[in-house]
């Protein structure tokens, strides 16, 4: 771990330089399309964070992250429709009900394990899912126009592209801060015993469902604040956005940059997205490339991106 | 009563086209304990190739047979070339691969046969109403289906139960290192369970055809339903897959028929029409939930390990 430290935190220290002076650089050049995109991939990356520290720390397979996504945005859409436009309500709700649908469904998945919990966080995503596209109210299938986006005063203005990117990357760093700090306390500890070896781990004494129960929680509140954001970047919030395929990117974007790593799933993020974003500039036809990519990726790169730094380091 | 019975074998229809599906998958799952999430991407291939094959030879039956012999060929290619390497990794691993693969099969079908969808047309044999009660017509197309699922699911009982092949395949799923031990080339096991998965996938898209549209994607939606059934079902277990596929056909397919109306007492008739078909949509997956809460190896473990 400690030879590995070098070339992964330069390369963590280089990403996170790189995402705050982005729109030093979009202003400069008067890139107005690359803050627009980088908004998006801090906001995702902020939700593959959060789904790392269930996936990578605590062995959680969960293929129904994107429900959050969805739970936060449509909070947001909502409130907005209903004329409660105050972002402080707007992202409470948010937050609030992330966690409360990560408290209902941990507690009843957590009673199955290995391919069994990835289908039934799959199966409540879908549920999820049905139940935004039943919301005629609130646009069904089409999804929900955002009108206005959420309103912090004088504080800040998610109108302004720049302010909006900055709140945006202030939340991911937090999160990744804040995951810092659980993962070396002793909640984190326990938590990463218990994807060791859980059977041990309860023998010593320690409630495994409920350690399990509450890293379920944070994980899935801190993408319900993605979710938030996300909605207030696209101004638009639809099913579509908790649909299996997003919880596989989000997957994919953990797996890419290194589980269990703390910046890993940022890198992962930030590659996956622009290598989407490349590829579909050079051909129409850029899933054909991305697909067998991931195969490679999988075949040939274990670990990762921050995996094959470490072995890099070290080889 | 005529409503009540054809929706029924709608549902019987569909569900035995989930069976086929999730037969392969759980097939491939219990024996090389290997997540398939591409097995959808088969399922599409198969009408694709049907819909291209009946088109260049003009007959409906051939044109089938070959679709079938394709897909068959493409499962054990892609066995062959990746996949056989990602046994005994870690299930995120092969849900990461595999997901890859549905990426690159939607993009390689949209490149080949372009984004519109196809249409398979029917022969005019198939096409004829028949009279199963008095009184009551139902398409020969969708009864045709009923049986040759059921023959099929018939001939997958015999040669898993009563065969040397299904008896290693059996063995296979209850304890995989024993049958190697014991001198079976499992390699090979692994390549025609594979390839007979992939048929199986081949076969259900071929037949879905006609009734919907071939497009892209069409494999997605319907193998989150089959890793449903195999999950209530159990992984591994052919029987519980059967069962577990019947009911969700029938639950769906009547819940689709039947909720807009029951809703309709309830809810204003805009309100219904909307929130009807995402109801239906969830009772499986609430099912699902419920299956897993209660018993969480599925209705029928397959082995105990």
């Amino acid at each position: 771990m400690k030879s590995s430290l070098n070339v992964s935190a330069f390369v963590a220290a280089l990403v996170v330089a790189g995402l705050v002076l982005l729109p030093v650089y979009s202003n400069l050049t008067g890139n107005i399309f690359i803050l627009t995109l980088f908004t998006r991939i801090v906001i995702l990356a902020l939700a593959a964070v959060s789904l790392n520290l269930i996936l990578g720390y605590g062995g959680m397979p969960s293929f129904g992250h994107a429900a959050y996504l969805g739970i936060g945005g449509y909070a947001v859409g909502i409130l907005a429709q209903e004329g409660i436009g105050s972002g402080y309500a707007q992202f409470a709700v948010a937050l609030a009900a992330s966690a409360a649908y990560a408290l209902v469904i941990g507690a009843l998945s957590l009673r199955t394990r290995g391919v069994y919990f990835i289908m039934i966080t799959l199966a409540f995503a879908q549920m999820a899912y049905y139940v935004a596209s039943g919301l005629a109210r609130y646009g069904g299938d089409d999804g929900l126009t955002i009108y206005t986006r959420s309103d912090f005063g004088s504080l800040i203005s998610l109108s302004n592209r720049v302010q909006f990117y900055y709140l945006c990357l202030a939340c991911l760093l937090a999160t990744v801060f804040l995951i810092w700090r659980i993962v070396n306390s002793r909640f984190g500890l326990v938590v990463q015993g218990l994807r060791s070896n859980e059977q041990r781990m309860q023998a010593i004494g320690f409630p495994s469902k409920r350690y399990k129960l509450v890293a379920f929680v944070i994980a899935g509140t801190l993408c319900g604040l993605s979710g938030a954001l996300l909605a207030n970047n696209t101004d638009f919030v639809s099913p579509a956005v908790m649909y299996w395929t997003r919880s596989g990117d989000l997957m994919v974007m953990v797996i890419l940059g290194g589980m269990g790593t703390l910046v890993g799933p940022v890198i992962g993020a930030v590659v996956y997205l622009l290598l989407e974003e490349l590829l579909s500039q050079i051909t129409e036809y850029w899933a054909l490339i991305m697909g067998p990519l991931l195969l490679l990726i999988v075949l040939f790169g274990r670990g990762g991106i921050m995996g094959l730094l470490g072995r890099l380091n070290r080889g | 009563m005529l409503l009540v019975v054809e929706q029924f074998l709608n549902g019987l229809q569909f569900g035995l086209l989930l069976f086929l599906l999730a037969a392969g998958l759980t097939l491939v799952f219990g024996i090389m304990d290997f997540v398939n999430l591409a097995h959808g991407s088969l399922y599409m291939m198969g009408a694709y190739f049907a819909a291209t094959f009946v088109a260049w030879t003009g007959s409906f039956l051939a044109g089938a047979l070959l679709a079938l012999g394709a897909t068959l060929l493409l499962g054990v290619v892609l066995e062959f070339v990746a996949l056989r390497h990602l046994y005994g990794r870690d299930h995120l691993d092969h849900v990461l691969a595999t997901f890859g693969l549905i990426l690159f099969f939607n993009e390689a079908v949209r490149l080949i046969w372009g984004p519109a969808g196809l249409a398979l047309p029917l022969p005019s044999w198939l096409t004829v109403p028949v009279t199963i009660l008095p009184g009551i017509h139902y398409p020969a197309y969708r009864l045709a289906i009923i049986v040759v699922a059921l023959l099929v699911a018939l001939l997958l009982y015999l040669g898993v139960m009563r065969t040397r092949i299904g008896m290693l395949i059996r063995a296979g799923a209850s304890n995989r290192e024993m049958i190697g031990a014991l001198g079976i080339n499992i390699k090979l096991l692994y390549t025609l369970v594979f390839g007979l998965g992939a048929a199986l996938a081949g076969l259900a898209g071929l037949m879905q055809a006609p009734i919907l549209t071939v497009q892209i994607g069409m494999g997605e939606n319907i193998l989150i339903l089959a890793f449903v059934v195999i999950v209530i079902g159990g992984i591994g277990s052919i029987r519980g897959a059967f069962i577990a596929a019947i009911l969700i056909g029938l639950i769906d397919t009547m819940g689709r028929a039947f909720l807009p109306n029951l809703l309709r007492q309830v809810l204003s008739s805009a309100a219904a029409s909307t929130a009807a078909p995402a109801m239906s949509s969830m009772m499986i997956y609430l099912l699902m939930a419920i299956v897993l809460v209660a018993r969480p190896e599925g209705l029928f473990p397959a082995s105990r390990r």
